[in-house]
Parts: structure tokens; C-alpha cells; sequence
């Protein structure tokens, strides 16, 4: 035996077993693993408000009003229009680009037609690139928000009220952006029922 | 050494034979034994899996595979395997059922059955997963190929087959399996210790398993719940992750990498806490720093926590952010540096004895190292803009897992060989395995920092001749490897032919820790009378 060890004393004979109950221990790591799945599956709707609310991840916000201050600096802003497969749209947008100023509300229009021969239920998801600028892209209003119904060959031309907020000039890494792509994915409506998911706080008063 | 009365209890009344010592083994070294034998199993099948990729990528063009696919599936089935079925099961399951209650002075673990349950468990999802290599998944091709990762969309749109829900469940089974073994070894450690033995006195194997016990108790319900969205995204219409019905396919990376990178800190661990008592053991001293040592762990343990995002650099994060985790896993080089000169101090001045263990512990430490330094590159966002998926990255992962848990489990194996099953391994043997294994190692991976450097993507099957060069040398230092497991087989061989006694401390170094108080192997039940820790802390 070296002299370093730990050095045991022979217990005493009669010495009762030191055993505490492991149901307490056992009892709260389970809490803690029921805990830790609630918080994955609570990740969801957290996650979502999280882009929401900053623009993460090319998210663009939503507003409820018109900007008051317009800044003279102007930016270009593109429209990017794409239909999943499955669904029987014509998709795109009646201006392929325009130049607007910072704070400045301005209404495009996306046309839609119906090519199929039976009623078509799509939903658009959107998204801006570069993903940074999604925090000073500012939809006040958009079709996108709900899902719309279209008869065979019907045509719709369906409004986004935008505007780009000027904080953009703050952000070191937008600062210097010339364009920002807004896009749009048309799929189909999932058994007809509303799952523009991204929109669940949109207003409702659209189109 | 407080000598153990020990020995009579080996012939002691309730000793189950056969089917039921095994099969409803409640014995934590019986189940600590299954463990290492099913990770040495998985291991061959994971290795031999590795072997047939080194071949494929030995020359430009297409040799074994059909397509990429083929390919693809081999390199996911390799990850995984290694990762839930080969390191965790050997040291967690292995060593940690083995040497926990040994070391902290329990007669068993906390729960025994729920421990048969974690192994068989265990079993079953490892057959859940070699099954799952052989049902459909991509059209026209069986199993999952998408890397063990299983990002979406590839995972969700891209494998219809059910290759990939065998594959979550597979998850989903060695989860729960590590989650009850985690239960189970907090329950041990904080109920069981030996009287006098306080968690400051505790010996730094079990620091390192009560952390890594915490590590998956939070870590693998979050890869649970991740799993289970991405089920119901394949088979019941959910939309978690697929931006058609507004979910987010990087909110899976996010909850899968809060979950991943904990994961490594739970395969190196138990590793540290090894390489720690072999270290002390040949250098004959106590190591040094001890408290430094366990609270390093714990500190690893924590911010391994906070530094997930690391992994998704080129997902579109705010420069900001990115500052965050570039910062952030900086901060993990000031823990694990503590315990790399801590086990070099350890060895300052001591009266070291090179045997077939402190080889390994010793090369354990230079390759983890080296591992650790690629991942400071690795942690800078600009930087790994450059690497992201390259072998760059897999240069790193496998010196610090390959190389660190891999060389962590070997030395642990021959430290403890003599302890565990009575026999001895000539020295000789395992030194030499060593050597076939760090050459082998060495020139199997080192390589690969050149060819991510040089631009070469994971996960191809083919490339242009102009990688040709380090890929065959690559693959040259594979097969030494697999060569060097032959040696390893041989000892295991000898050893059992031989039939050479280990006495109670073989190495005959004064060893501190329990273990060595008993006989070797040590009997069915030990510490009936539980010893009585008396001494200073030193360890």
C-alpha cells in the first residue's frame, strides 16, 4: 500500500448499511427529463414568436401601420414568385422589381390564375433574403396571410403593403444592402385546413 | 491496502448460473461485461463499415458502391453506430457499471433491474438500427443516408422508405436506455458512497460519470422530442420542420445540436475521468489538481450547454450571434485546458512507468489535444465558413472521439483488464496494439486536415484525382488500424489461454481507488461491509 491512498478503517462490525432512499433522486431526474421534453416541444411556438418578433432568419414582420419617417435613401426591392408542385397556380408577380424609399408604404400586386380545371386551395409561405434584412422588412398587409380558394381560370390579383424600415441604416450588416428579395412559395393547402402557420397573429381584415 | 475479507464471499449462496445470471442479470459487473461485449460487437460491424468506406475512397471513381446513395447510408450507419452503440455503451455502460460502485464503495447500482433494462434496451435498438440498413428509404435504395444528423428535408421528403422511422426508433430506444442508466448513476453516486466518502473525495471516474449522467438527463429528451416531430412530420401530416405549413427546418438543427453537442462532452467524460486514474496510477502520484480536475468537468458539462449553435454557422445567423458562440466555445479551451496540464503536471516529476495503459493514456492525451486545437480553428465562424463540411471537420471529430474516447476506452481496458476478468494481457501485447493503433490512427486521419483544407466535401463517394494522394494514404492507415484490433483479439486470446492470476492490485503501484482492494475479479457481491473512508483526499 503506497502512502497516498485513501486510507480505510475496516468498518464497524455492526454498522447498518448507509443506505438513503433513491426514489427522491430517481423521482426528481425524471421531472427533469419530463421538463426537458416539454421544452423541446415547447421550442415550437416559442421559435416561431422568437422569428416573429425579430425578423430571425429572414422573417419578415408584420405591421399593423404605415411608417411615419421616410428616409431619402432608396433600395430596390425584387419579387420572387414560385409554386410547389401540386398546386395548378399561374404565379407571379406584376412588377419584378421596385425601387422604394426607406419608410415608404408601397402597394404591389401578385396576379394569380387558376390554370387547372378544378378549385385550388394554396398557401404562400414568404420569406426575405437576405435573411438579416427580414428584421426591417415590414408586411402591413398581404394575401399571404390566409390561404385563398381559386375557381377554374380565375384571375386574382392579390396586394402586399410594405414598406422597408430605415433602421436598416443602423445594422452594420444591412447598411450597405442595394436589394432585398422578397419570395414567395405557393403550396397546397394542407386538408383544407389554414396552415399559413406563420400568419396565426395576421389581421384578419386582409383582402 | 486494507486487505479484503472479501474472498469468501465469492462462493456466496445467490450466485445465478446461465440464462438467468445473464439474461436477468441484475449484477452491475455482469451487465457491465454485456456492455462491453455488445460495444466490441457494434464496434466490429461500425469498423467494418468504415473499412468499406476507406475502400471506396481509396481511388478516384466508383469501386464498391453502386451510387452515392449506397454510400451515403454506410457513412450515416457508421455514426450512428459509433456514436449510441460503440462508445456510449462501452464507457457508460461498460466501465461506468463496472467501476462506479467499485470505486465509490457500493455493494450494486442504485436500481438494479432498471440497469438489465438500460442494456437490453440498448440491444434492441441496435438491432432496430442494423435493420433499418435494410429497408427501403431514399426510392430505389434501402436504409437512411442522410448523415447522423438526420437533417430535414432530406429526412422528411427525401427517404420515404421506412429505413428512417426503424432508425428513430432505434434513437428513441437508446435514448430511453441512456436516460434510466443516467437516473440510475445519479442515484448511486449521491445515495451510495461508501461512509466518509465525501463527493470531494470521490474518485474522478465517477466525477466524470455523475456529469456525464447530467449531461444526458437534459441533453436526450431535447433529441427525443426532436425525433418524435420529425416522425410525426413522416407519417401523421405535421409540419414541424417543413416550411409548407410554416415550420422551420433549422429549428430541427437547433434542438438537434442542443442535444449533439452535450452528446460529445457524454462520449469524453468518462474518458477523462480514466485517463485521470491511470495517469496518477503510473505516475505514482495523486493527480494533480484534483479539485481543478472534477469542477473542470463540471464546467465543460455546463457550457456545453450554451455553445450548441457552433455547428450551424452557415444557417444565416446574425453576425452577433455568431460573436456569441465563437466566444462561447473559446470558453470551452480554458476547462479542458486545465485538465491537459493538470495530466501533464500529474506526470511532472513522477516516477512514471510506461506499461500498456499509461501508453495509452499518454497517447490519449497528445491526440486529444490535437483534436482540441482543430476545434479552436473550428469555432470561428469566418473560419469555418471555409471548413464547414469538410474533412477538415472530420479530421477534428475523430481525434478528439476516434482517437480521444476510442484510445480512453482501450486504456481503460487494459488497466482494468487484469481487474475485471482475473487474467493477464502480456504487456507486450497491448503495448504493440497501441503502437499498430496510433500509426495507423495517425495516418488514417491526420490527412484529412489536408484534404478539407484542399475543399473536399463530407459525404461523397467520388472526387477529383486531385485528392487522390492523401485519400490513399487514408485509407492505408485505416487497414493498419483494423490490423492493430487483430493484436488486440490476440491478447484477449492469450489472456484467457495463459490463465495468469491477477492479484488484487496487478500493477502493484499503490493505486488509491477501491477497486484494487478487492480480489481480482472481484467477487459476485462486494462491500457487504461497507469500507469506511477515513484518509486525507488525496486521490
Amino acid at each position: 500500500m503506497s502512502d497516498h491512498g485513501l486510507k480505510q478503517s475496516p468498518a464497524p462490525t455492526n454498522a447498518a448499511p448507509r443506505r438513503k432512499s433513491g426514489a427522491g433522486v430517481a423521482l426528481a431526474c425524471v421531472a427533469v427529463v419530463g421538463l426537458m421534453v416539454g421544452a423541446s416541444f415547447a421550442a415550437v411556438p416559442l421559435y416561431r414568436l422568437f422569428c416573429q418578433t425579430t425578423g430571425f432568419g429572414g422573417t419578415p414582420l408584420i405591421g399593423q401601420e404605415a411608417n411615419a419617417r421616410v428616409v431619402d435613401h432608396a433600395i430596390e426591392v425584387r419579387f420572387d414568385a414560385n409554386v410547389a408542385p401540386g398546386v395548378t397556380w399561374k404565379f407571379e408577380p406584376e412588377q419584378p422589381r421596385v425601387s422604394v424609399k426607406l419608410g415608404e408604404t408601397r402597394t404591389v400586386f401578385y396576379k394569380i390564375t387558376n390554370v387547372g380545371d378544378a378549385p385550388a386551395t394554396g398557401v404562400a409561405t414568404f420569406n426575405v433574403q437576405p435573411d438579416l434584412a427580414g428584421q426591417f422588412f415590414v408586411k402591413i398587409q398581404c394575401f399571404c396571410f390566409e390561404e385563398q380558394t381559386l375557381k377554374p381560370g380565375e384571375t386574382i390579383h392579390a396586394p402586399v403593403v410594405f414598406y422597408v424600415d430605415p433602421d436598416l441604416l443602423k445594422q452594420p450588416e444591412t447598411k450597405d444592402l442595394s436589394s432585398i428579395t422578397l419570395s414567395y412559395t405557393v403550396f397546397r393547402s394542407k386538408n383544407g385546413s389554414p396552415v399559413a402557420a406563420t400568419a396565426v397573429n395576421a389581421d384578419k381584415n386582409n383582402l | 491496502m486494507a486487505s479484503s475479507s472479501t474472498a469468501a464471499h465469492a462462493d456466496h449462496a445467490d450466485h445465478p448460473t446461465g440464462l438467468r445470471r445473464w439474461l436477468f442479470s441484475t449484477n452491475h459487473k455482469d451487465i457491465g461485461t454485456m456492455y462491453l461485449l455488445s460495444a466490441l460487437m457494434a464496434g466490429l460491424i461500425g469498423g467494418f463499415l468504415s473499412i468499406l468506406m476507406r475502400i471506396e475512397l481509396q481511388e478516384p471513381g466508383l469501386q464498391l458502391f453502386s451510387n452515392g446513395q449506397m454510400f451515403n447510408v454506410v457513412v450515416t450507419g457508421h455514426g450512428l453506430i459509433m456514436v449510441f452503440f460503440v462508445v456510449m455503451p462501452a464507457l457508460i455502460g461498460g466501465f461506468g457499471n463496472w467501476f462506479v460502485p467499485l470505486m465509490i464503495g457500493a455493494p450494486d447500482m442504485a436500481f438494479p433491474r432498471l440497469n438489465n433494462i438500460s442494456l437490453w434496451l440498448t440491444i434492441c435498438a441496435f438491432l432496430l438500427l442494423v435493420v433499418s440498413l435494410f429497408v427501403s428509404g431514399a426510392p430505389g435504395a434501402t436504409g437512411f443516408g442522410g448523415g447522423w444528423t438526420v437533417y430535414p428535408p432530406l429526412s422528411t421528403s427525401g427517404h420515404p422508405g421506412p429505413a428512417l422511422d426503424f432508425g428513430i426508433l432505434a434513437l428513441h430506444a437508446a435514448g430511453a436506455s441512456s436516460i434510466l442508466g443516467a437516473i440510475n448513476f445519479i442515484t448511486t453516486i449521491l445515495n451510495m458512497r461508501a461512509p466518509g466518502m465525501t463527493l470531494h473525495k470521490m474518485p474522478l471516474f465517477a466525477w466524470g460519470m455523475l456529469v456525464t449522467a447530467f449531461l444526458l438527463l437534459i441533453s436526450l429528451p431535447v433529441l427525443a422530442g426532436a425525433i418524435t416531430m420529425l416522425l410525426t412530420d413522416r407519417n401523421f401530416g405535421t409540419t414541424f420542420f417543413d416550411p409548407a405549413g410554416g415550420g422551420d427546418p433549422v429549428l430541427y438543427q437547433h434542438l438537434f445540436w442542443f442535444f449533439g453537442h452535450p452528446e460529445v462532452y457524454i462520449m469524453i467524460l468518462p474518458a477523462f475521468g480514466i485517463i485521470s486514474h491511470i495517469i496518477s496510477t503510473f505516475s505514482r502520484k495523486p493527480i494533480f489538481g484534483y479539485l481543478g480536475m472534477a469542477y473542470a468537468m463540471v464546467a465543460i458539462g455546463a457550457v456545453g450547454f450554451i455553445v450548441w449553435a457552433h455547428h450551424m454557422y452557415t444557417v444565416g445567423l446574425s453576425l452577433d450571434t455568431q460573436r456569441y458562440f465563437v466566444f462561447a466555445t473559446m470558453v470551452i479551451a480554458v476547462p479542458t485546458g486545465i485538465k491537459i496540464f493538470s495530466w501533464i503536471a500529474t506526470m511532472w516529476g513522477g516516477s512514471i512507468r510506461m506499461t500498456a495503459p499509461m501508453l495509452w493514456a499518454v497517447g490519449f492525451v497528445f491526440l486529444f489535444t490535437v483534436g482540441g486545437v482543430t476545434g479552436v480553428v473550428l469555432a470561428n465562424a469566418g473560419i469555418d465558413r471555409e471548413l464547414h463540411n469538410t474533412y477538415y471537420v472530420i479530421a477534428h471529430f475523430h481525434y478528439v472521439l476516434s482517437l480521444g474516447a476510442v484510445f480512453g476506452i482501450f486504456a481503460g481496458w487494459y488497466y482494468w483488464f487484469p481487474k475485471m476478468f482475473g487474467y493477464i494481457v502480456p504487456d507486450w501485447i497491448g503495448k504493440l496494439h497501441f503502437w499498430l493503433a496510433f500509426i495507423g490512427a495517425n495516418v488514417l486521419f491526420f490527412p484529412m486536415h489536408f484534404l478539407g483544407l484542399a475543399g473536399m466535401p463530407r459525404h461523397y463517394v467520388d472526387y477529383p484525382n486531385a485528392y487522390a494522394g492523401w485519400h490513399r494514404i487514408a485509407s492505408y492507415g485505416s487497414y493498419i488500424f483494423a490490423f492493430s484490433l487483430l493484436v488486440f483479439f490476440y491478447g484477449v486470446y492469450v489472456a484467457w489461454r495463459r490463465k495468469e492470476r491477477a492479484a488484487n492490485d496487478p500493477w502493484g503501484m499503490g493505486s488509491p481507488t477501491l477497486e484494487w482492494t478487492l480480489s481480482s475479479p472481484p467477487p459476485f457481491h462486494q462491500f457487504e461491509k461497507l469500507p469506511r473512508i477515513t484518509g486525507s483526499s488525496d486521490h
